[in-house]
């Protein structure tokens, strides 16, 4: 459809959600990322049963720890749509987009960037 | 198995407060099983970790070992030469494996990650229920395969207490009154008979209330 969505973002291909574990989700704050989001199917309509229900849990894990750690909950997020909501994808880059930088930079980040100087 | 939650993040991190260099030493047995202390979560709180310190701006390294088992020598001794190397180890394996570690590494603080709670199984996934006490004299012969000192909360031993209700415990209208399991299988197993004979009065002294106990088997030292 040729849309335009967001430069900022890093689309990582997975055959599921759940193939997603919280490591995953950690490593990238770990490595800097301001916010990461995960993308999986409608619930009710994963092609492999309940990996969407897994990586929403996995989501909710998180957030948890991002918010004890001092990094901020919000960072992390899930959404679910069909593979045939082009538009909603759009939507949504936008959205977290937005909501990250409205946020700003991650602690992280900074504090990486402070140790490499 | 050994069932054992992980500690709150925050009590883990005041006990770390002090330290530059901690090995988090992970388990591959039992804290793997109940979700507590496997390769998956040393990964976890090794990256939580790093993170919380570099917010606050102190350089920490924070390494990551899983061991097949934290309580017998052997695989304690596969850590023997990179331990000097931290100030700190940081154990997700059960309380008999803090200490064994403790033991071995006299000069290295080792500190627990999760609290072990008690000797169970996998009731279903994320639910973990308790089913021995380790009591040392095992009576499950004689009550169908079921065990009145961890079940029932006044570890009687000939039948319930007037408090069983509906086949549930006083104490807690969730909780399973141990004896009435304990009936409802010896009646299914056909074995009532069992049911009536008399207990004798339990040796308690196998039991922890005896002080801390050893098994010793001579014929294989």
């Amino acid at each position: 459809m040729r849309l335009q969505y967001p430069s900022s973002i890093r689309i990582i291909l997975l055959p599921c959600t759940g193939k997603l574990d919280l490591i995953h989700l950690l490593r990238a704050f770990e490595r800097g990322a301001d916010g990461v989001y995960a993308v999986g199917c409608m619930e009710g309509a994963c092609q492999y049963n309940s990996g969407n229900l897994r990586a929403r849990k996995r989501v909710a894990q998180a957030r948890e720890i991002l918010e004890k750690i001092g990094i901020g909950g919000d960072r992390v997020q899930m959404y679910n749509l069909s593979s045939s909501e082009a538009p909603r994808f759009v939507e949504i880059a936008e959205e977290m987009t937005r909501k990250i930088l409205s946020l700003g930079p991650s602690p992280i980040k900074l504090a990486r960037k402070r140790m490499a100087a | 198995m050994i069932v054992a939650k992980k500690k709150p993040l925050e009590e883990i991190i005041e006990t770390l407060r002090t330290y530059g260099k901690i090995l988090i030493l992970g388990c591959n047995e039992c804290v793997t099983v109940c979700e507590a202390g496997g390769k998956k979560e040393v990964a976890v709180l090794a990256s939580a970790l790093r993170m919380y310190f570099m917010n606050q701006g102190k350089e920490v390294k924070i390494d990551e070992v899983t061991l097949e088992r934290q309580c017998d020598h052997e695989y304690l001794e596969e850590v023997r030469k990179i331990v000097d190397q931290y100030d700190a180890v940081l154990s997700l394996a059960c309380g008999a494996g803090v200490q064994f570690m403790a033991e071995k590494y006299m000069r290295t603080p080792v500190l627990p990650g999760v609290d072990t709670c008690f000797m169970g199984v996998t009731q279903e996934r994320g639910v973990w229920t308790e089913r021995c006490q380790g009591c040392g004299q095992c009576i499950l012969a004689w009550t169908g395969g079921i065990c009145p000192v961890s079940r029932c909360a006044k570890r009687l031993f000939n039948g319930p207490c007037g408090g069983s209700t509906k086949g549930k415990c006083e104490i807690d209208k969730e909780l399973d009154c141990g004896w009435q399991l304990i009936i409802d299988r010896l009646a299914e197993l056909g074995r009532m008979d069992d049911y009536e004979k008399l207990m004798p009065i339990k040796d308690w002294s196998t039991e922890r209330a005896g002080g801390p106990r050893k098994v010793v088997r001579e014929d294989v030292r």
